[in-house]
């Protein structure tokens, strides 16, 4: 089980509160929680990387274990202790805006 | 009695204002997708309870939403909008090819007969169409694929497909604008479209009277008489008496004939309104005084309507979907502003007073009118 913390809008999007747990499949990457999360909320496509090109939208960030994942590649293993659940990977929209 | 609902779009919600025919007493309900900007909402014709609004952001990019009780609940949509085949380039503010590239849906006109068709017009400009209520877009390619778009170049607010006028006496007749195409008509339901831009003159552009690259702000039209179209241009206040095949100034006696909307009486088709801005470096209204301009004629000659409008020290702008008239008798006029007001008139006009104040910047303004 992954844990995944959405930013606030796309919390209220998804209409969830707190934490979503996802079950993924195979080798816990980026991509694949990125698959798992859209599949069980089909609200958040396009909403976290583009439709097409699956590229990370510019003001999204990936944070996890106090590290920048946002440039790592999409299907390098997530940190053990987000594969496991120890932590969560925390999805956050950029500080930009004022 | 009749009810009205005023759908305003702004840059950080959404709101509704409901009011019975008399138009004196307001209830706001609102921010919906507080955060979000919302271009544009608008509902069908067809079904006033189907409403559709864009929903976007720099982080989350765009989100179309759907309500099917006249906005009390909302569902999201699909947000597929992807250009058909390869995307090719149109130019870029330095006059450099740029590839064609999704950034947000400027708006939403709903079929006349089907509210699960709706038209969505984007920028990078183009036009897509759902007919399944949103869940699915696709491009009507021959718009984006006439031989002129490889030479289209953005406006100040990017190369947007910002008004799609539906011909309501010729099914499959349709008018689209675009900041700085111009204008282009469809008289086969989106297939093939061609420039209507004969009569426009832009000193901004190498070719002042060039088949394509006029900044057209906004074009309406009257439904009991579509042949007759007004635009407000970048700088001049148009009007083409044969489908847009030709255009013709009726910026007459107006301050400045610089602005954004542009709308058409309920019950008058002559009637038409403007809102004149001082420059298109200066985004606000001449002398400080808010003023809605009115033309009983057609154009030309122009009254200042002020009663219930600041007359010093205002300095908004009101933006090109900004604006919208009831269907009631004496017809509603309603504009919000980048200063977060909205102004409504109950007769035509003559007298206006504030709906609301303190909304973040309005990006839009439509009005259903409800039995």
């Amino acid at each position: 089980m992954i844990r995944v913390v959405l930013p606030t809008h796309l919390r209220t999007l998804a209409r969830v509160n707190g934490e979503v747990e996802l079950d993924v499949e195979g080798p816990a990457t980026l991509r694949a929680v990125l698959d798992a999360l859209e599949a069980r909320y089909p609200m958040l496509h396009g909403t976290i990387r583009d439709h097409s090109t699956q590229q990370r939208r510019a003001f999204v960030r990936f944070f996890a274990c106090e590290q920048d994942l946002s440039h790592a590649s999409p299907d390098a293993p997530l940190p053990d202790a987000v594969a496991t659940g120890t932590e969560p990977l925390l999805i956050v929209g950029a500080m930009a805006g004022g | 009695m009749s009810r009205v609902r005023v759908l305003v779009g702004t840059r950080k919600g959404a709101f509704v204002l409901t009011s019975d025919g008399t138009r004196e007493r307001w209830d706001v309900s609102g921010p919906h997708f507080g955060g979000w900007e919302i271009y544009h909402l608008k509902g069908s014709p067809a079904d006033p309870n189907r409403l559709y609004a864009s929903q976007s952001s720099s982080w989350f990019g765009q989100v179309i939403q759907r309500s099917n009780d006249g906005g009390k609940t909302w569902q999201t949509a699909g947000n597929k909008l992807v250009y058909e085949g390869v995307p090719g380039t149109h130019l870029w503010y330095d006059g450099t090819p740029r590839p064609w590239e999704f950034a947000r849906v400027w708006h939403l006109e709903p079929s006349l007969t089907d509210p699960d068709t709706v038209y969505a017009g984007i920028q990078d400009a183009a036009l897509f169409r759902s007919v399944d209520g949103a869940q699915t877009w696709q491009e009507l390619p021959g718009l984006r694929g006439h031989k002129s778009a490889p030479l289209w170049q953005p406006g100040a607010g990017g190369l947007c497909l910002h008004t799609i006028l539906l011909d309501p006496s010729h099914p499959g007749r349709i008018f689209i604008a675009i900041s700085a195409a111009g204008v282009f008509r469809s008289d086969d339901a989106g297939t093939t479209w061609q420039p209507m831009n004969r009569g426009l003159r832009s000193e901004q552009i190498p070719d002042p009277t060039a088949e394509v690259g006029h900044c057209v702000h906004r074009i309406a039209m009257h439904r009991s008489r579509p042949g007759v179209l007004f635009m407000q241009k970048h700088w001049d206040v148009m009007r083409s008496d044969d489908a847009g095949d030709s255009w013709h100034e009726v910026s007459g006696n107006l301050p400045t004939d610089f602005g954004f909307p542009i709308d058409v009486h309920a019950h008058e088709p002559d009637t038409i309104y403007v809102v004149p801005i001082t420059s298109d470096s200066e985004h606000y209204p001449p002398e400080g005084k808010l003023r809605v301009y009115r033309s009983r004629t057609g154009g030309n000659e122009w009254e200042a309507l002020t009663q219930g409008l600041p007359q010093r020290d205002c300095y908004v702008n009101v933006l090109r979907d900004a604006m919208a008239i009831d269907a009631l008798d004496p017809c509603g006029l309603y504009f919000g502003t980048t200063g977060g007001q909205v102004y409504g008139s109950a007769d035509a006009g003559d007298s206006w007073a504030p709906i609301v104040r303190d909304l973040p910047p309005v990006l839009s303004v439509e009005v259903q009118t409800l039995p």
